[in-house]
C-alpha cells in the first residue's frame, strides 16, 4: 500500500496529553511532488483508452455475434463439460497428490522410489503429449480385461477405443498430471510444519495416521491451499488442451462453431469471457478458503471480533464453543 | 515405594555421536527428578527416549513395569506394534521446551485433542474437563485464545493442561522454562510444584537450580552421556564430589 492510501488519522488528539495542554499535533503532511510517477500514469491511462477505443469501434470484432453466442446451448454445454473436467480433474488430482506426497515422504524406499518416478514421468512430459497418448491407448493396449494378470485367464474384457472417450481421455490426462504437480505442492506444505507438531501429538498417544489427519496435514493446508487455488485457475484454462483430442470442452465447442461460420474471433471472444467468468468466480473462493486455513496465525485480534468478521465459517465455529 | 521408571544402560547414537553411553536411572513413584546438565549432555535425548520419542540402540526403559516401545517374545525382541505404543505413551506425559502447542487450534482445542481424538472421550465432556485443566493452570480465560495470541509461560501451561488432560503416571518436562522471558518463568514452575504437591511423578530436564532443589526429591547431573553424579538436590549442590559437577555449578550458580 502506498503511503499516499493512509486513512487520515482518526480520533485526533484533542490536546489532553499526561502533562497537560498541547497544541494540536495531528499530522497534516503533504507530499513533494512526483512528476514521474504523475507520467507513467498518464501514458498507461492513454494506453488503456487507446486499447479499449480500438476494440469497441472495431467492425471486425462483430460484437454482435458475441451477444449472439454468449449463451448459445452449444456453448454452454461446451462450459459445463469444462467446469466438469476442471472439478473432477483438481479433486482426483488433489487425492493423487496427497498419496504421493505421504509416499514420498515414507520410510519405505520402494513407495518413495514409486512416487519419485511417477512425479518425474508426468512432470517431466508435456500435458499435451500426455492427452494424445491417453486418447490413442487404445494403440498399445487394444482391450481391457478383468482377470488373472500377465496373461492369467480372463472374465470379462472391453475394447479400449470404447472406454476411452475423448472425455475419459482428457480426465485421465488432466488428473494424472495435476497429480503429480499436487503432489509437490502437498509435499511442500507437510515439510512446512514443525516436526515439533508432530512429536507433540505422538506424545499424547496418536496414531501415525491421525497425527497426520489432525494435526500435520491441517497446519500444511496453509502452505497447500494457495498454490491450489492457482492450480485450479490453471486448470480451468488448462483444459482447453483437451480441444485436440476433441474434448468436447469450452474451447472445442467454439471451434466447431467457428469451423462453419467462420466467426473466429468472435468465439474466441465468447470463449475468453467464460475464461474469465470462471477464473474470477475461482478467485473469489479462494480468497475465502484461504482465510479460513490461516486460523491462529498471525494474529492478535480475539477470536470473537474476527469471527464477527468472519460471517461465512461462523457456525462451524461458534459450534465448538460452550 | 515401587519404581515407576527403571532404565537400565540405555545407549543412543546419532550416526557416529555417541548421545546416550549407558545411562541407569530408577524413579520411585510420586517422586520428582531434576536432570542437570550441559547442553549437548543427552539430557533431552534420555528424556525423548522414555516414551520412545528416540529409539535407543541398546537398554531396557520400563514404566510402570512395562518395555517401552518393545516386547519380548521367545526370548528376542520385537517392535511393538503401534496401538500399544500409543497406548504407553498415553500413560506418559510430555512437556517441551519449544510448548508445541497445536497452532490452529484454540487453547481449549489443544487440551481437548488427545481425550477426543485418542480416547474417544465425548466432545461435551472433553471440554469441560479441559476447562477444569486450564483453571487449575490459571487460564480459564484464555480458553479460547489461539497461542499465537498467548504469551510464552501461557502457552506453556497450555502445554502442561494438555499433558495433563491424558491422566499420564508419569510426566516428562524438557527445559520447560528454557524459551521463556525471565519473568515468565515463575508461573509455569508455580504449575509445576503444584503437581508435584499433588503427587506426580516427574523427571524434570532443567537449568533452574533453584527450582531443583526446592522440588526435586533426587538430582541427576549429566554430562557427556553418562550420569556423573546424582543425590538429594540439596547435598549434590552444597558440595558436588565430582570436578565436573563442580565446574557446571560454578557456572549456573
Amino acid at each position: 500500500m502506498s503511503s499516499t492510501n493512509l486513512p487520515p488519522a482518526t480520533a485526533a488528539p484533542t490536546g489532553r496529553g499526561a502533562e497537560g495542554e498541547h497544541e494540536d499535533l495531528t499530522i497534516r503532511a503533504t507530499h513533494p511532488p512526483r512528476p514521474g510517477r504523475w507520467l507513467a500514469a498518464l501514458v498507461a491511462g492513454l494506453a488503456l483508452v487507446w486499447v479499449g477505443w480500438s476494440i469497441a469501434v472495431n467492425p471486425n470484432l462483430h460484437w454482435d455475434v458475441v451477444v449472439d453466442y454468449q449463451f448459445d446451448a452449444v456453448v454452454l454445454q461446451g462450459l459445463w463439460v469444462t467446469i466438469q473436467l476442471t472439478v473432477i480433474s483438481m479433486v482426483l488430482g488433489v487425492l493423487i497428490g496427497v498419496v504421493a506426497a505421504l509416499m514420498q515422504i515414507s520410510d519405505s524406499r520402494i513407495l518413495r522410489t514409486a512416487a519419485l518416478a511417477y512425479v518425474w514421468f508426468f512432470r517431466g512430459t508435456p500435458l499435451l503429449v500426455q492427452l494424445i497418448f491417453w486418447f490413442n491407448l487404445g494403440l498399445i493396449f487394444p482391450e481391457f480385461s478383468l482377470g488373472i494378470p500377465f496373461d492369467g485367464p480372463k472374465l470379462a474384457s472391453w475394447s479400449t477405443n470404447a472406454i476411452i472417450t475423448g472425455f475419459v481421455a482428457a480426465l485421465l490426462g488432466l488428473t494424472i498430471n495435476e497429480g503429480a504437480y499436487m503432489s509437490e505442492i502437498v509435499r511442500a506444505g507437510l515439510k512446512s510444519v514443525d516436526p515439533g507438531q508432530q512429536e507433540a501429538a505422538e506424545s499424547l498417544g496418536m496414531p501415525h495416521r491421525k497425527v497426520m489427519l489432525r494435526v500435520v496435514l491441517p497446519q500444511a493446508m496453509r502452505v497447500i491451499v494457495p498454490p491450489t487455488g492457482n492450480q485450479f485457475i490453471s486448470m480451468l484454462k488448462t483444459t482447453s488442451l483437451v480441444s485436440v483430442i476433441a474434448g468436447a470442452d469450452l474451447l472445442t465447442v467454439s471451434q466447431r462453431i467457428y469451423l462453419t461460420n467462420f466467426e473466429v474471433i468472435a468465439l474466441l471472444i465468447v470463449a475468453s469471457i467464460w475464461y474469465l467468468v470462471l477464473t474470477t468466480v475461482a478467485s473469489i473462493g479462494q480468497h475465502f478458503i484461504e482465510r479460513r486455513f490461516s486460523r491462529g496465525y498471525g494474529t492478535s485480534v480475539p477470536l470473537d471480533r474476527r469471527i464477527g468478521s468472519n460471517l461465512l465459517f461462523r457456525r462451524r465455529r461458534s459450534a465448538d464453543r460452550p | 515405594m515401587s519404581a515407576m521408571v527403571e532404565a537400565v544402560g540405555v545407549r543412543k547414537t546419532f550416526g557416529d555421536l555417541e548421545v546416550l553411553r549407558g545411562i541407569d536411572m530408577t524413579v520411585a513413584t510420586g517422586q520428582v527428578v531434576c536432570v542437570v546438565g550441559p547442553s549437548g549432555s543427552g539430557k533431552s535425548t534420555f528424556l525423548r527416549c522414555i516414551n520412545h520419542l528416540e529409539e535407543p540402540q541398546a537398554g531396557r526403559i520400563r514404566v510402570d513395569g512395562e518395555l517401552i516401545g518393545y516386547e519380548e517374545v521367545g526370548g528376542r525382541l520385537r517392535v511393538l506394534p503401534e496401538a500399544r505404543l500409543c497406548r504407553q505413551r498415553q500413560s506418559i506425559g510430555m512437556v517441551f521446551q519449544r510448548f508445541h502447542l497445536f497452532p490452529h487450534r484454540s487453547a481449549v482445542e489443544n487440551v481437548m485433542e488427545g481425550p477426543v481424538t485418542v480416547k474417544g472421550r465425548r466432545r461435551e465432556r472433553a471440554r469441560e474437563e479441559a476447562l477444569a485443566l486450564l483453571d487449575r493452570v490459571g487460564l480459564a480465560d484464555r480458553a479460547h485464545h489461539y497461542p499465537a495470541q498467548l504469551s510464552g509461560g501461557q502457552q506453556q501451561r497450555v502445554a502442561i493442561a494438555r499433558a495433563l488432560a491424558m491422566a499420564p503416571k508419569l510426566m516428562l518436562f524438557d527445559e520447560p522454562t528454557s524459551a521463556l522471558d525471565p519473568e515468565l518463568v515463575g508461573e509455569v514452575l508455580q504449575v509445576i510444584k503444584d503437581l508435584a504437591a499433588d503427587g506426580m511423578t516427574m523427571i524434570v530436564v532443567t537449568h533452574e537450580m533453584g527450582f531443583a532443589r526446592e522440588v526435586g526429591d533426587h538430582l541427576v547431573f549429566m554430562d557427556d552421556g553418562v550420569i556423573v553424579e546424582q543425590g538429594p538436590p540439596r547435598d549434590v549442590l552444597r558440595s558436588p564430589r565430582h570436578d565436573r559437577t563442580r565446574a557446571f555449578l560454578s557456572k549456573v550458580l
